[in-house]
């Protein structure tokens, strides 16, 4: 079955249909990982996006039950070369076709995505619709119609869209790897990939997962050792209430590291500002420079927005991570909080686990500052 | 950390001779080292034995030495050229283990010169198998089940602890050589007896046999601040137990999930690390298909064939970053050129699937066993892009150049279905293609899977294609069929055959490029580097609207495809020689080539790059983005001029000699005629195209008689008859195994001194840069023939003959640029063999030994410049006078290659060659033949040479066996040449041949006493020959074994003894021709 392709600049491309039918608008992103495609769709931080696959040959190894990252398909479209129908791996359950009719998600196959990335790479991201109702060309009434909401579309209440309903406690599944006593990491749900919680939970922490709207006061009310902000979808910026709210959980002096939104998050309760970037970076291949070592690692990350790092407030925090391509703020760290924040995804899921020590730092880190509290 | 600024001149040891497991990838990485090394203002001291390598080019590096790689030899160039620091990691193994050797000497030290890059503790963690085993124990990554043993029983009893079969691995030998599985006791006795002696610390590895699982090799890279990267990851179609070089291999991988590719990748990330290696390694793992268990099986502390692959595979440019690494950068530090913005310090995403397809010589050595295990059997390669693994495998699968345009391979069509099955058992060169006839038939997934373990992924990936070339044969060739067949790689003539459909329903349709990027498009990348696909839309064709200088005359250059037999790296060193003299001169030089490991295809070599299939429809594509004004096809060997025909019919210009005087030149009728207008004669000869025509002309023209295939490139299937079983043996192999379209050429065998001559024109004047004389006399091809610059014992007359007819050949040939004579000389008269108007094996040498730039005044007369204002003259070049002597010695894989002959005769069996230069004949001769690996031992007691020759030649066998006995040596020979030597005084001992009542000729070969052998005796493919089995024995066994007795005669000479290598001049030749002095 012919599927289309509608772009806001009002480029058509023709296609197959996979995954679900009907007609899909959201904002066209690109991601580069050659691996990891179910976690790309099941990672919340695609809420509202229609993800470009840039790698041709996609669902080789096909889909199963172990490897999601949150229990559906936040993204409102996928585009690839070519969907696999006979992917071959020992956990293979289903193919991506099935996946995304059992997930009611829209996609379309077929499709020149080089050709369709560097579109989105010189124009910037850029809104679009997948269709299977109409052939644009034949019918260029209906495209007309469906125009002013491709063009008008923006994500919108992404936190609230994504966040959990209600806390969750996550019992540990290792030993603390330094011996000490098991931690309470409360985990404020920004649109969480559950990696972040197995990071934790491996080693040694009980997790409570939080609703993204939790205020300081339920906070405090749980006692936790330290606190985890997510990653998370859309523009930072709209989320002016939780951003209040990390304001005031972090003035208590709590150890806290934030991924991706959460490190959006934290910068702006500091009063630092973001911005939206041409498109973003997606995949597994960004390289990360760590100030305090001088080393470089490589990261898998999914960001449409960056911190300005010549924002942030003197004497608030410090810029400690940049991208050594671009050179965009990667990373934080505060003197006023207890804090330190990331723009890229240790937890990995999908791409490399090279920077997964960062939630031993944050372990240790609330291990000090337990000591500390203690000693006092 | 910026480059340390002590290291002022550096020295880079290239890898020798071409052979098999150690081919032109490293003159890649070696040249483009040098490249690097140049840009940071650094001198830099090449060190080479190959002659052929763009590496040991006066413009690569600031001193070249063509000199033997010994420990001694490379000493004393560092004595005298006093190098800051050596950079051992780029020269394949045979650098690394070099430079170990020096370091592990203490000479290094002693003469304070730095080792970068890696340190010799690295190198044995990562080679030495216990030190290895231990390490991975450290470092809690799991490896096979296995053992270091030094003594051959506790081989066998560690086998009966972990059960057969087995792997044996030797230590420190490089393509697995000498190694291999083992299903019981008795071969593993076999095999480890040899591995033990092959292993230079006579150690072995006894493993577990896990063959069947997934191989999957990850490339990595490490600067000194730690920063690690993984550069590709590719993933073996075939699985563990065939080596990874005669494995069809895919980047990235295809069926691993993120949560295997990331714990491989982390794996590789803590391996580097743990090692501390900076630069590049190679990790390669076995995964096991059903779970997550995988075991590291093997790790290479350097730059290697696989990281020249990943290279390519993703323009991420490995040997220049491991050069920049070596001097102090970090990854951090050094920038993407791919993008010029973006830093090294990242892993290239890939937007299209690789498929590396090896190239085996089993097309040329009929009688070699096929069979592929964990010795590599390779001579080269062919990468293919597309953006499917369908598209990308029809594409290897054209340029590997076995003449098919799909994976049908019509032997397998003849076959039962039953008989299909049986033969998937057979894990050999054609098992691609028998498992594609298998899915033809449609034999169950699952009954080839049980026999092959290829992945279920593959085998329907094989399948799609399969339906698609089934699908053609059946039904109307719609619009919808053939577009789909050509997005998945069919060609129109493909289509057209299998349909049978007179025309195609979309005309002129052509393929569009993509660019390889190393970045998915994220960035913009200013790479000039493309592959064609079938889709939207045509990177090419806006990258030359944006950067091509439309002043500049575009010019098409074809490279040479893949390394094989008779068609090597010299042609890859003309392609790109051809490019930088375009350049220079003010063209566009738009290269399309397939082969992974060469300089040709770096993306900066031309001033576009088309990594593309070399057949007609796949160059058609070029043209139609590119519309070139001419192309080049004398410089790429016979790929490249096997599409001059295709070219003149599309009416692309060709530069230079036109495309008739090649099929002159190979038309036995019309070539007759060209002899004739030259007044020059040659050997009597007939052309025919049965077994009866063939027996008739034998009598006419009278044995010996020469046989070939017309249109031949390094004497495939070409042999000498003898007699009229010759000649029927002859024909039955011919005509099973080549197109019978063209005929088959006889000639009178001229017994007599071949030499070679190669010269340039301009259509009027031309220049001989060099004569080269043979040492074999005719009968044994040249590409085989130690052969020496300049003639050593022509007189003046013949000189000027030899000089003369060149030039009328190329005059009435109306070449412009290249032509390559071959003559035989019997008693001072002067017969031609073949003339080839075209680039020659012999170029790189004789440019690099006379400093005449042959390519380049080569390519200048094709763009019109004449010779006389070039400031070389015509005629011979400064008379034939020379300062040095040079000779080229070929070199063998025969260790490789099973049920090979290794007698010489007129089909070329030498993989690579080195070059020996000296200001005498003598003091050439034997560097050569050390370069060549000869070892001059002074006989200890019982040392002995075993002497069988055939009748005619026992008077000359006589003279060297009275120099060997006078040397020290006790006399073996076989019955009948033992006869004749004791005949003639000399004392012979008879030794049984090898069909013959224990004790015999292998008892006597084992015994290790052995030092030289001489083997003329009947010539003869045939396996099971008692000759044929004693040489393969004296191969398995390293005993160097002659089988001409020119070779002998100067092997002879040279044991003498009169001549001592430590007290030879070392030659400069980047500043040999520099000097006034001497041009």
């Amino acid at each position: 079955m012919q599927a289309y392709l509608i772009l806001a600049n009002g480029t058509v491309l023709t296609g197959s249909s996979i995954g679900a039918q009907g007609t899909t608008v959201g904002e066209v992103v690109f991601a580069t990982g050659m691996v990891g495609f179910q976690e790309t769709l099941t990672d919340p931080s695609y809420y509202g996006q229609i993800i470009t696959q840039t790698y041709p040959l996609i669902g080789n190894y096909g889909m199963n039950s172990e490897d999601m990252e949150s229990s559906r398909i936040w993204a409102r479209g996928y585009i690839v070369r070519e969907a696999c129908t006979t992917p071959s791996n020992f956990r293979c359950e289903m193919t991506l076709d099935t996946f995304l009719k059992k997930h009611n998600i829209i996609g379309i196959e077929g499709i020149d995505t080089r050709s369709l990335t560097r579109t989105l790479r010189e124009s910037g991201v850029m809104n679009g619709a997948i269709t299977t109702e109409f052939d644009p060309k034949a019918e260029p009434e209906k495209m007309a119609a469906l125009m002013p909401s491709i063009q008008g579309y923006a994500v919108t209440e992404a936190v609230k869209s994504t966040t959990c309903a209600a806390p969750k406690t996550f019992e540990p599944t290792a030993e603390p790897k330094d011996g000490g006593p098991v931690l309470h990491v409360a985990l404020l749900d920004l649109g969480c990939k559950n990696n972040i919680v197995r990071c934790l939970q491996k080693r040694g922490c009980r997790v409570t997962v939080l609703p993204g709207t939790t205020s300081p006061e339920e906070l405090a009310a749980l006692k936790p050792d330290g606190l985890m902000l997510s990653n998370g979808p859309g523009d930072p910026a709209e989320n002016t209430e939780i951003i209040a709210n990390i304001r005031k959980m972090l003035d208590t002096g709590i150890p806290a590291f934030g991924i991706c939104l959460g490190h959006q998050l934290t910068a702006l309760a500091a009063g630092a500002k973001t911005s939206k970037m041409k498109y973003g970076h997606r995949g597994a291949n960004q390289p990360v420079t760590d100030f305090a070592t001088g080393r470089t690692f490589i990261t898998s990350q999914n960001h449409g927005y960056a911190v300005l790092g010549g924002t942030l407030p003197a004497g608030v925090g410090r810029v400690s991570h940049v991208n050594a391509n671009d050179k965009t703020c990667e990373g934080v760290e505060y003197m006023q909080w207890n804090c330190f924040t990331v723009q890229f995804h240790p937890e990995a899921s999908g791409g490399p686990r090279d920077t997964e020590f960062l939630f031993d730092r944050f372990i240790q880190n609330i291990r000090r500052i337990n000591r500390v509290k203690g000693g006092l | 950390m910026p480059k340390d600024p002590k290291i002022k001149k550096v020295m880079v040891i290239g890898s020798g001779p071409i052979i098999i497991g150690q081919a032109a990838e490293f003159d890649y990485s070696g040249t483009q080292a040098c490249r690097a090394l140049k840009s940071e203002g650094i001198e830099t001291v090449l060190v080479n034995s190959n002659p052929a390598t763009i590496m040991t080019d006066p413009d690569i590096a600031d001193h070249v030495y063509i000199e033997p790689l010994t420990a001694e030899v490379v000493e004393r160039i560092i004595e005298k050229e006093k190098p800051d620091a050596i950079l051992p990691n780029l020269g394949g193994q045979m650098g690394l283990n070099l430079s170990m050797e020096l370091a592990r000497s203490g000479f290094l030290d002693r003469s304070g010169v730095r080792l970068l890059a890696c340190r010799p503790d690295t190198i044995d963690r990562a080679e030495d198998r216990q030190l290895f085993k231990d390490t991975m124990e450290k470092l809690h990554q799991p490896i096979v089940p296995s053992k270091v043993v030094e003594e051959l029983e506790d081989a066998v009893e560690y086998a009966a602890t972990i059960g057969y079969p087995v792997i044996v691995r030797p230590a420190f030998t490089m393509g697995g050589t000498g190694g291999g599985i083992c299903e019981d006791e008795e071969k593993l006795r076999e095999i480890a007896t040899n591995g033990l002696r092959l292993s230079p610390i006579t150690q072995i590895l006894v493993e577990k046999c896990i063959a069947g699982w997934k191989e999957i090799e990850y490339e990595v890279m490490r600067d000194s601040k730690g920063n690690v990267i993984t550069v590709c990851n590719m993933e073996n179609l075939d699985p563990v137990g065939v080596h990874t070089g005669d494995s069809i291999v895919v980047a990235p991988s295809q069926t691993l999930s993120d949560k295997e590719y990331q714990m491989l990748r982390t794996a590789a990330l803590d391996i580097i690390t743990e090692l501390g290696i900076e630069g590049g390694c190679n990790c390669q793992f076995a995964l096991k298909p059903d779970s997550f268990e995988y075991a590291v099986i093997e790790v290479n502390p350097r730059v290697s064939r696989s990281s020249a692959l990943a290279s390519k595979a993703t323009g991420y440019p490995i040997a220049k970053v491991a050069t920049k690494i070596a001097l102090g950068y970090t990854l951090d530090e050094i920038t993407n050129d791919v993008t010029g913005e973006t830093c090294a310090c990242f892993e290239p995403a890939l937007d299209y699937v690789v498929v590396k397809y090896p190239k085996w010589p089993f097309d040329k050595f009929v009688y070699a066993d096929k069979s592929l295990g964990t010795q590599m059997m390779a001579t080269g390669e062919v990468m293919a892009i597309g953006n499917n693994f369908e598209h990308a495998l029809m594409k290897a699968v054209s340029s590997i150049e076995l003449g098919l345009d799909t994976l049908t391979l019509p032997d397998f069509e003849k076959l039962s279905t039953e008989e299909v099955i049986e033969h998937l058992h057979v894990q050999d060169s054609e098992r691609a293609f028998c498992v594609y006839e298998a899915l033809k038939r449609g034999v169950d997934h699952k009954v080839i899977y049980d026999i092959t373990k290829i992945d279920w992924w593959f085998l329907d990936k094989m399948q799609h294609l399969a339906n698609l070339e089934l699908g053609l044969k059946q039904g109307e060739l719609t619009r919808e069929k053939y577009l789909e067949a050509k997005k998945y790689g069919f060609l129109d003539k493909t289509i057209l055959r299998l349909s049978g459909a007179s025309e195609l329903p979309v005309k002129d349709l052509h393929a569009g490029f993509k660019m390889v990027d190393t970045c998915a498009a994220e960035f913009a990348a200013r790479t000039p580097y493309f592959y064609s696909t079938y889709d939207q839309d045509n990177e090419a064709a806006g990258f030359i609207a944006d950067h091509s200088d439309k002043s500049r005359k575009k010019v098409l250059v074809f490279g040479s495809g893949p390394i094989r037999i008779g068609q090597g790296i010299e042609f890859d060193y003309c392609s790109v020689h051809a490019v930088w003299t375009l350049k220079k001169h003010g063209c566009e030089a738009i290269l399309v080539n397939n082969n992974p490991e060469t300089v040709s295809t770096d993306f900066d070599t031309g001033d576009r790059l088309y990594f593309d299939p070399l057949n007609p429809e796949s160059v058609d594509n070029v043209i139609a983005t590119e519309k070139p004004d001419a192309c080049l096809v004398q410089f790429g060997g016979q790929t490249a001029i096997k599409l001059a025909k295709h070219m003149d019919e599309v009416g692309l210009p060709i530069l230079g000699t036109p495309a008739d005087a090649i099929d002159e030149a190979e038309d036995r009728e019309r070539f007759d005629e060209l002899l004739e207008r030259c007044g020059i004669p040659r050997p009597e000869g007939r052309t025919v195209f049965t077994l009866d025509e063939a027996l008739k002309a034998a009598e006419e023209v009278g044995y010996p008689v020469l046989m070939r295939p017309s249109y031949v490139l390094g004497g495939q299937n070409m042999i000498v008859a003898y007699n009229s079983a010759d000649v029927v043996e002859y024909m039955g192999v011919i005509t099973a195994h080549v197109d019978m379209s063209h005929p088959v050429l006889m000639d009178k065998y001229i017994y007599g001194t071949e030499c070679e001559v190669d010269a340039i024109c301009d259509g009027e004047d031309y220049l001989v840069p060099g004569i080269m004389e043979q040492i074999e006399r005719t009968g044994v091809h040249s590409g085989d023939s130690i052969c020496v610059y300049p003639p050593y014992d022509f007189p003046q007359s013949v000189i000027d003959t030899l000089v003369d007819y060149t030039g009328r050949f190329a005059r009435e040939l109306k070449v412009v640029g290249l032509v390559n004579v071959q003559y035989a000389v019997q008693n001072g008269k002067v017969y031609v063999i073949e003339v080839n108007p075209r680039s020659s094996r012999t170029v790189p040498y004789i440019s690099k030994v006379t400093g005449v730039p042959m390519v380049d005044l080569a390519v200048r007369c094709t763009l019109g410049e004449k010779l006389k204002d070039m400031g070389y003259g015509t005629g011979l070049w400064r008379g034939g006078k020379s300062p040095y002597y040079a000779v080229k010695v070929p070199v063998y894989s025969f260790l490789k290659l099973h049920g090979v002959d290794t007698m010489l005769g007129p089909e070329m069996k030498s993989t690579g060659e080195v070059l020996g230069i000296a200001p005498t004949f003598h003091e050439a001769m034997m560097k050569g033949l050390v370069a060549a690996g000869y070892q001059f031992k002074t006989p200890g007691p019982g040392s002995c040479v075993i002497i069988s020759v055939k009748d005619a030649d026992k008077k000359e066998a006589a003279e060297l066996a009275w120099k060997l006995h006078d040397y020290g040596y006790k006399i073996y020979g076989t019955a009948g040449t033992a006869r004749y030597l004791n005949s003639q005084m000399i004392p012979c001992s008879v030794v049984r041949q090898v069909s013959g009542e224990r004790p015999n000729a292998i008892d006597l070969l084992e015994s290790g006493l052995v030092d030289y052998i001489i083997s003329t005796s009947p010539h003869g493919r045939d396996p099971h020959r008692d000759s044929v089995k004693f040489r393969r024995k004296a191969t398995e066994l390293s005993i160097p074994c002659i089988t001409a007795l020119d070779t002998a005669r100067v092997l002879v000479d040279a044991l003498r003894g009169d001549h001592d290598i430590s007290k030879m001049e070392l030659v400069d030749i980047a500043t040999l021709h520099r000097d006034p002095m001497v041009k």
